[in-house]
């Protein structure tokens, strides 16, 4: 305790523990505040109050003689983050998540090792306390290298595809981990060397690179809801060894989080978590469940916008299914105006939302709403698939693979028993696209061919802009 | 003894909110995933806590200040950026009564 204020009530640890855990309070309010869009807002501000509470508690503790430290800290974190925040485009917004996650578990690594060597490689602290260092060291190093992965394959400084070891990828992935693990293990058993610290740091390190490398870009929402939930996991060990309930409720909290997003995706994907970390999927390996898809080749009926916008004119209900390719175009304020011109028609308007569209959970929401697209138009899967029966028309604008019938009625195929966004019930389906070119799972998509579909080749935002465009001459 | 209830207590802290975590992110709806994810983010940003703590020992020498220094930046990006930005996408979804549909040319600022 310092020495100034110290008979303070101010530095009463029952006093910042009741400050604490009126954060972690704020946190949970915060977070049911998510539950729908009208008090999200408010909870989001909710849970960033307990922050400040959080922060400020921890603050009242501090000696004085390290506030330069902290100050120099917090203005070069505000520096960076608060433009960042500000400005990130939607379409970016997987990135700026991995790029945030990542750093958390930055911080977290870097607690750790500052601790090891407060302690002087843990001596004389209790083993459960270095324990619970050790796991927020090997956690947090592999969400940071995982994440930054993530960000440069998202900002494309990366290339998305896979880039994998081969075969030997799994036994590299199992070796390095037994090596961060044996270090742990020797530190928390009475090694106090330094270097195996940074061994243990290095090798974590390498897991992160070597679990994410091999990720292809369609398997993105799966793995940044793992790092989410690998980085909190690492802020509750990290606030076990600190003693710190508002670090253990939030980590644990954003841990649960991130459990659930993962498995829904991976669910949504119809695969397994282990099966996306030993990665290999979405670009290599699998081809050659593409083959005989080719005996389909040469049915494929291509469109113009100018019958596109008659076909959708007419339509009673339209339901616009947005993937990626949306999202790569920056197409959604096209997409927006297309439906407002339909709706002047009295067109009905939906919008098909598959789990997995786009590179994170709920990406495509974003965009929609930042293009002022009603939530009540918004439909998740299960809402949305009963309803194609009686749709007239399907708009489906860049998105591949979770359209594909295959997943339904192909047992060969890669993505089969992948739950579908059902397009081809509906009467016509129109699909927007760059090229014949598969998706990222690297199959063809029978929907293609389907007798009922035609295709408008081009960008999705320009061919988008130029059926608006053709409607208003109707 | 008095280390022994430390951890016992701190662990049944963690196992429920692992279970109040579960109950409460599972009401969140799949279109306000981004949102969460980054709001989520955003708490465990809270790692910035252990910074401060740390920072605030006595014993740290020069590398030291600068790892943590280095850490208290990267707690604070984490949480002011992921609070402000999940702040900028829950507005975008605070949708607008629906009569207002025919009137959006002129709301299309911002």
């Amino acid at each position: 305790m310092s020495a100034v204020l110290a008979t303070s009530f101010l530095q009463d640890q029952s006093f910042l523990d009741i400050l604490y855990i009126l954060a972690f309070a704020l946190f949970i309010q915060g977070l049911r505040g998510l539950s729908g869009p009208t008090t999200a807002v408010r909870g989001n501000r909710i849970a960033a109050a307990g922050m400040a509470i959080a922060v400020i508690a921890t603050l009242l503790n501090v000696n004085e003689g390290n506030w330069a430290l902290i100050v120099i800290g917090v203005a070069l974190g505000a520096a960076v983050g608060v433009p960042a925040a500000r400005q990130v485009k939607m379409t970016a917004m997987p990135q700026m998540v991995a790029l945030f996650n990542g750093v958390g578990g930055g911080a977290v690594f870097l607690i750790s090792w500052s601790e090891f060597r407060l302690s002087d490689g843990f001596t004389a602290t209790p083993t459960y306390i270095a324990i619970f260092s050790l796991f927020a060291a090997i956690v947090g190093s592999v969400s940071f290298w995982g994440s930054n992965i993530a960000f440069g394959k998202l900002q494309e400084i990366i290339p998305g595809r896979p880039i994998t070891l081969g075969s030997s990828q799994q036994i590299v992935n199992l070796l390095l981990l037994l090596i961060a693990v044996a270090c742990g293990v020797a530190i928390a058993a009475g090694e106090h060397s330094e270097a195996l610290f940074i061994v243990m740091l290095l090798a974590a390190a390498l897991l992160g690179n070597a679990v994410v490398f091999p990720i292809g870009g369609a398997d993105m929402p799966v793995v940044i809801s793992l790092l989410n939930a690998f980085t909190g996991l690492s802020a509750a060990a990290t606030g076990i060894a600190l003693n710190n309930p508002a670090l253990i409720v939030a980590g644990m909290i954003v841990g649960a989080s991130g459990s659930i997003l993962t498995n829904l995706m991976a669910v949504a994907m119809n695969r397994s978590i282990p099966a996306i970390v030993a990665g290999g999927f979405g670009g290599g390996g699998t081809v050659e469940g593409a083959s005989g898809a080719g005996e389909h080749a040469g049915t494929v009926r291509s469109t113009s916008a100018a019958d596109a916008a008659i076909q959708l004119a007419y339509a009673n209900r339209v339901v616009i299914v947005p993937g990626y390719g949306m999202a790569v175009a920056q197409a959604q304020h096209a997409v927006r105006e297309l439906t407002k011109e339909l709706e002047k028609r009295q067109v009905e308007v939906s919008y098909a939302i598959h789990p997995v569209a786009g590179r994170m959970p709920g990406h495509m929401n974003v965009l929609l709403a930042e293009a002022d697209v009603p939530y009540d138009q918004l439909k998740e899967m299960e809402e949305a698939n009963p309803e194609f029966g009686r749709t007239d028309v399907s708009l489906v604008i860049g998105a591949n693979d979770v359209t594909n019938p295959a997943a339904k009625n192909t047992p060969s195929s890669p993505i089969y028993g992948m739950p579908i966004l059902e397009v081809s019930d509906s009467n016509s389906v129109i699909v927007i696209k760059r090229s014949m070119n598969p998706g990222f799972a690297g199959i063809e998509n029978e929907l293609y061919y389907d007798p009922k579909t035609t295709m408008l080749f081009g960008d999705a935002k320009s061919a988008v802009s130029e059926i608006t465009a053709e409607l208003g001459q109707i | 003894m008095i280390i022994a209830s430390t951890l016992t207590t701190n662990l049944a802290i963690l196992i429920l909110a692992g279970f109040i975590g579960f109950v409460v992110i599972s009401k969140v709806p799949n279109t306000l995933h981004t949102p969460l994810m980054s709001g989520t983010n955003a708490i465990h940003g809270i790692v910035l806590l252990g910074g401060l703590l740390v920072v605030g020992l006595s014993g740290n020498g020069a590398f030291n200040k600068i790892i943590l220094v280095i850490a208290i930046a990267f707690g604070t990006i984490n949480v002011v950026g992921g609070f402000l930005v999940t702040d900028r996408m829950l507005e975008m979804f605070k949708s607008k009564p629906k009569a207002a549909g025919d009137e959006e040319q002129k709301g299309k600022g911002s």
